[in-house]
């Protein structure tokens, strides 16, 4: 478990760290928290040989929250969005799914900006970010631009980032109405099997709008736009939730790995997603 | 092989200075730089807890954690909390209450136990399981790890009110 050799940078400034991505390009890589990139050059399944620590970069942590617009620095632990009063105010569903993510050491160390950048389909921040309609900002050489979340991501590990840039922060409008984060998992810390993010805003009984985002089923996070649809104008009842799931079951592409064969997760999606909306509906 | 890198670190108090490759695991630093021995390799890939320090405030597996990250970092271990002669009130409770058996984890999950009392110092017995959640033992079924931390609370609070 000794990953490959690597040169190691900490600079103290983001024009240090976009001048050492310009001069390595591909042989280059920045760490947040370390707890997705760490394991996966110590299984040789990534090979860094230059290794930039962000850990000394100012404004990269830190909740901002004003005028309705959540701003969460890149270098934001699990650990702070759990404890962050604030944040559990104006966003309940990011404590709910944070607390589901890995196991207490991990989540001192692993980073928002990390979860969402890395592009792993396991990762569960990136499905809650679709679901929040969030936006990513990315810093580069040739300066700061904004990406939807629903747009970044191309394929495991694959996003919209190019290698130059850095995803500095998450921002999102705080979300209104009930929420449910639920994820099916083996055990405490594994990657889900099946997760829902699910906002449900309720006017005169009935749905007055929803967003639905489904993790570890594709090779990207899922917002399925068709699920929530399915949900608006009705009263959340039986038909309805049956509506969204198979909406969902459509915008879904599971493969089969050690956590099940194909038709076990769509069951596992189907189960997940039907407890979260109930819970949202009951919270809206 | 990278060229090696001078490496700070304040260990249970104590300032350390030594020569290491970035790569090399913080676990691997403490164990064999600096002999502290403590903290133990058990899974190495982030799953056991057994390696579990407190860096800088946090509860961290230190098999997850590359020296390089640790340069200048204060490090907290098993050693830093109690010794043979005065041990940690967790320690005293572990003992009092089987909560170990072959103590492989102990050290990890005492180390662990510490931070989650630190932040939370009247925990439920779901607050103590949850908290732990990152620290596997083989050997208990947890039953009496979890009573020796409750044990161990209670114990630390009833010694501040009688400061008070």
């Amino acid at each position: 478990m000794i990953p490959a050799a690597f040169e190691y940078y900490r600079p103290t400034d983001m024009a240090g760290v976009i001048a050492l991505l310009q001069e390595h390009g591909d042989d280059a890589r920045v760490i947040a928290g370390g707890h997705s990139l760490i394991p996966m050059m110590k299984l040789r399944m990534a090979e860094v040989p230059h290794l930039i620590d962000l850990q000394a970069i100012d404004g990269l942590n830190g909740i901002a929250i004003s005028d309705g617009t959540i701003t969460i620095g890149a270098m934001v632990t699990q650990h702070e969005i759990i404890n962050s009063a604030e944040m559990e105010a104006t966003a309940p569903i990011m404590k709910e799914a944070a607390l589901q993510i890995a196991d207490p050491q991990v989540r001192y160390m692993g980073t928002v900006g990390g979860n969402v950048a890395n592009g792993d389909p396991g990762n569960d921040m990136p499905g809650l970010m679709q679901c929040l309609n969030a936006q990513f900002h990315l810093v580069g050489p040739d300066g700061d631009r904004v990406v939807d979340a629903r747009d970044f991501y191309e394929a495991a590990y694959m996003t919209d980032r190019e290698d130059e840039e850095v995803l500095t922060a998450v921002s999102f409008t705080a979300p209104a109405g009930g929420f449910a984060y639920e994820k099916q998992k083996r055990k405490i810390g594994d990657y889900a099997t099946a997760a829902a993010a699910v906002q449900i805003s309720k006017e005169g009984g009935k749905v007055s709008a929803a967003s639905i985002a489904m993790t570890n089923l594709s090779d990207t996070p899922v917002w399925s736009e068709d699920a929530g649809a399915a949900l608006v104008g009705t009263a959340c009842d039986e038909a309805a939730v049956k509506a969204a799931v198979t909406a969902m079951l459509d915008d879904i592409d599971p493969t089969e790995d050690n956590r099940g064969p194909v038709a076990f997760k769509r069951h596992a999606a189907s189960i997940v997603l039907g407890r979260a909306i109930a819970r949202a509906w009951s919270r809206a | 092989m990278s060229n090696k890198m001078h490496v700070k670190l304040n260990v249970n108090g104590e300032d350390h200075e030594f020569l290491a490759e970035p790569r090399e695991l913080l676990i691997y630093a403490l164990r064999e730089k600096l002999n502290i021995t403590g903290p133990h390799v058990g899974c190495e890939t982030s799953h056991c807890g057994a390696c579990t320090v407190t860096m800088n405030g946090k509860s961290v597996k230190s098999c997850t954690v590359f020296v390089a990250q640790a340069n200048g970092a204060e490090v907290t271990t098993i050693e830093g909390l109690g010794t043979p002669d005065a041990l940690h009130v967790l320690q005293e409770n572990f003992k009092e209450h089987h909560g170990l058996q072959c103590g492989f984890c102990t050290p990890g999950m005492i180390t662990r136990a510490a931070k989650l009392l630190e932040e939370n110092p009247n925990p439920t017995e779901e607050d103590v399981r949850f908290g732990i959640a990152g620290n596997i033992c083989r050997c208990t079924g947890y039953q009496n790890i979890v009573k020796s931390i409750l044990s161990a609370a209670s114990e630390l609070n009833a010694s501040k009110e009688a400061a008070q």
